[in-house]
């Protein structure tokens, strides 16, 4: 029984399952306390120790049949075609030279990616990419962290002043027989901020909208509090819609919800409908920006000031990307963004995978500064 | 081997050998599992190793370890997880007032000062958390330990339970270790709200629980909610099933199928109809985007048919 385990550990490693020794041995055992001569017993045994996710559920599945129903031809073409599925159609482009490496603080998430066609693809403009490259984009950004590097704990931390800490109290009073001399605080770690991502889907921004999108479902992801919104003619709350991991559904659902996608301009009139409903209740407070605009705004360029000027009193940093900002003797012109500028913190390129790897930092760096 | 379990470990509930008759006295509880899940639960008793259920809201995975509590006769211990949520909050806690409380009268008294920290920091100013409660309980049969919402916690947190459930022990600077004579049963469960570590998952035996196919879910609501006819029943679990066909912010899981008939049972529903949803559609999707896409499909579709295929 065990020679049957380890091999069928060994058919659903190679089909991409992460199945290691302690697993197959726990598998083995299972398959003691139940009835190994009987199909679902043995289905189910190795069904619980051996898989860890949903999606592993399939695999798992066809390897079951092959392995234990047609006799155990682990060593033949099967496995191959039980390629782990990646949701991004174009999994083949995935770099496999992919380095991950997480930073001693936990906090900063560095991905290094060494493939050459990857490297190119990383500071095209989104504007002149094929649709091929579009579908190579896809595996790149899934690989964007954004924020990951905001993560910070909420454990308590000693501090001057803040919350009384009796514990370390009570340790220092031991030093001078029992009697709290000094008094000891501690304060909540720096927690996340808030993020609200405001992302301008207007006819002028569309070489931009799929890869920006992208960068918002990764944000609404990333287990950071993180608003998605898309500017056009109106305002569309996209944070539902993007909820969800696999990218495809996300952006089909983020596509439904906004009608106004490719259409116009009407910057600051959705500004205004964002502070009004969202922003001032609380949703931009003390939050962190980022506004994915070109700036053109076919409305009254009053307005779309006002409105500036509030998100900048409400919020505690304003970061504009503008993806023409990267064209060589590029000038701030366009009305709305010469309007907008003023109440801008940061002011960021946003036109290919390295810039919106450089706004992932710059919302890292945003959310630190107070610390 | 790190499992730390040896031979068998039997907390079987009285009567039940094989996975079947677990199912067989789940279901007498109340609980109906599919032979999946009574296999999963079944081989957490038997393997003594921690069960991790995984599943949209509502299916029932909370509902898995107050079952097991039931049936098994011991407590249900429960941690609810949250975010920022550390060992202090999670297994114990100094007693602060007392131990203050306790400084004051030794120096009244004129009392021992050599040894007073050895006192404050014993066992009487000790708060045990539901993670010690569980590794300490003492009796006939260990407890059931909940650790509910995994995913809400964070990475720190995840690796200290990797700790905790490996070794079923835990050790305080002060006291020293502190091991479970009889490992608790461990159920965690997790809505998937983000991924938990794989590490934490290996420790586990896995189970995703689905939702439940149309004539499980009939019976799950004949079973929870008696007054309702089968008729009724049917229709209600109809419905639902193609509730979660619509690409709803949230589809209805088990417990909003439950709710929903309970609501229905009130007005004195014997069976479904387009005035009746509209009554009582908030008991079964929560949110009002929902219940607009359901309206604009149309209620009378939800009513359709209703004897299911």
């Amino acid at each position: 029984m065990l020679d049957a385990a380890v091999a069928f550990g060994r058919v659903l490693r190679g089909a991409g399952l992460s199945v290691g020794p302690d697993r197959v041995m726990e598998f083995a055992r299972a398959l003691e306390e139940l009835d190994a001569g009987r199909r679902e017993d043995v289905y189910w045994a190795g069904k619980v120790t051996l898989t860890s996710r949903p999606e592993d559920g399939e695999t798992y599945d066809r390897a079951f049949e092959i392995f234990w129903e047609r006799g155990g031809e682990y060593r033949q073409r099967p496995v191959p075609k039980m390629r782990f599925r990646i949701p991004s159609p174009k999994d083949s482009v995935l770099p496999a030279k992919k380095t991950v490496r997480p930073d001693r603080e936990g906090d900063q998430e560095a991905v290094t990616l060494r493939y050459s066609p990857i490297e190119v693809l990383r500071r095209k403009d989104f504007s002149e990419y094929t649709p091929e490259e579009f579908e190579e984009l896809d595996g790149l950004l899934s690989e964007l962290r954004v924020g990951g590097a905001l993560r910070r704990t909420r454990r308590l931390e000693p501090a001057r002043r803040g919350l009384y800490d009796a514990r370390r109290t009570m340790r220092g009073a031991m030093r001078t027989g029992g009697e709290a001399v000094r008094h000891r605080f501690r304060r909540a770690r720096s927690e996340p901020r808030r993020v609200v991502v405001l992302c301008d889907v207007s006819g002028s921004m569309s070489p931009y909208s799929r890869a920006l999108l992208r960068f918002l479902h990764a944000g609404v992801i990333s287990g950071l509090p993180f608003e998605a919104f898309s500017l056009g003619t109106r305002l569309t709350r996209l944070t539902r819609e993007l909820a969800t991991r696999d990218p495809d559904v996300a952006l089909r659902r983020a596509a439904d919800a906004m009608e106004d996608f490719s259409g116009g301009t009407r910057l600051g009139d959705a500004m205004k409908e964002f502070v009004d409903r969202w922003g001032q209740r609380g949703m931009a407070r003390g939050a962190i920006v980022v506004i994915l605009s070109d700036g053109w705004d076919r409305g009254e360029v009053d307005v779309l000031a006002e409105q500036m000027s509030r998100i900048h009193r409400l919020a505690y940093h304003v970061i504009w990307v503008n993806p023409l900002k990267a064209r060589p003797g590029y000038r701030p012109l366009a009305a709305g963004m010469a309007a907008a500028l003023p109440y801008v913190d940061t002011f960021l390129s946003g036109n290919n995978f390295d810039s919106l790897h450089r706004l992932a930092r710059a919302i890292a760096e945003a959310a630190g500064h107070h610390r | 081997m790190s499992s730390g379990a040896n031979g068998r470990r039997g907390a079987l509930p009285p009567g039940v050998t094989n996975a079947v008759e677990l199912q067989k006295k789940l279901r007498e509880h109340d609980y109906l599992a599919d032979e999946g899940l009574s296999t999963a639960i079944y081989l957490t008793l038997r393997l003594g190793r921690p069960l991790f259920l995984e599943g949209e809201a509502g299916v029932g995975k909370t509902e898995v370890a107050k079952v097991l509590s039931r049936i098994l006769d011991t407590p249900l211990i429960r941690l609810q997880c949250y975010e920022g949520i550390d060992v202090y909050q999670a297994v114990y806690e100094w007693d602060y007032a007392r131990q203050l409380l306790h400084i004051r009268a030794t120096e009244a008294l004129g009392g021992d000062r050599e040894n007073l920290e050895r006192d404050l920091y014993s066992r009487e100013f000790l708060i045990s958390r539901p993670l010690l409660q569980a590794l300490e309980h003492e009796g006939e049969n260990p407890p059931v330990l909940l650790i509910d919402e995994v995913d809400r916690s964070d990475d720190e947190f995840e690796a200290f339970l990797l700790e905790i459930l490996s070794d079923f022990s835990v050790t305080i600077p002060e006291i020293g270790t502190i091991r479970a004579e009889r490992p608790p049963i461990v159920v965690l469960t997790s809505n998937r709200t983000r991924e938990v570590h794989d590490a934490l998952k290996r420790r586990c035996l896995y189970f995703y629980i689905e939702h439940p196919g149309f004539e499980r879910e009939v019976e799950i609501v004949r079973v929870r909610v008696p007054e309702a006819e089968e008729r009724l029943a049917r229709q209600v679990a109809a419905a639902v099933g193609r509730m979660r066909q619509m690409d709803l912010y949230k589809p209805p899981g088990v417990a909003e199928t439950i709710d929903w008939t309970r609501a229905l049972v009130a007005l004195g529903a014997r069976e479904l109809d387009e005035r009746l949803v509209e009554a009582t559609l908030g008991s079964v999707l929560k949110y009002h985007e929902d219940q607009q896409r359901a309206s604009s499909a149309g209620l009378a579709t939800l009513v359709a048919g209703g004897m299911g295929a």
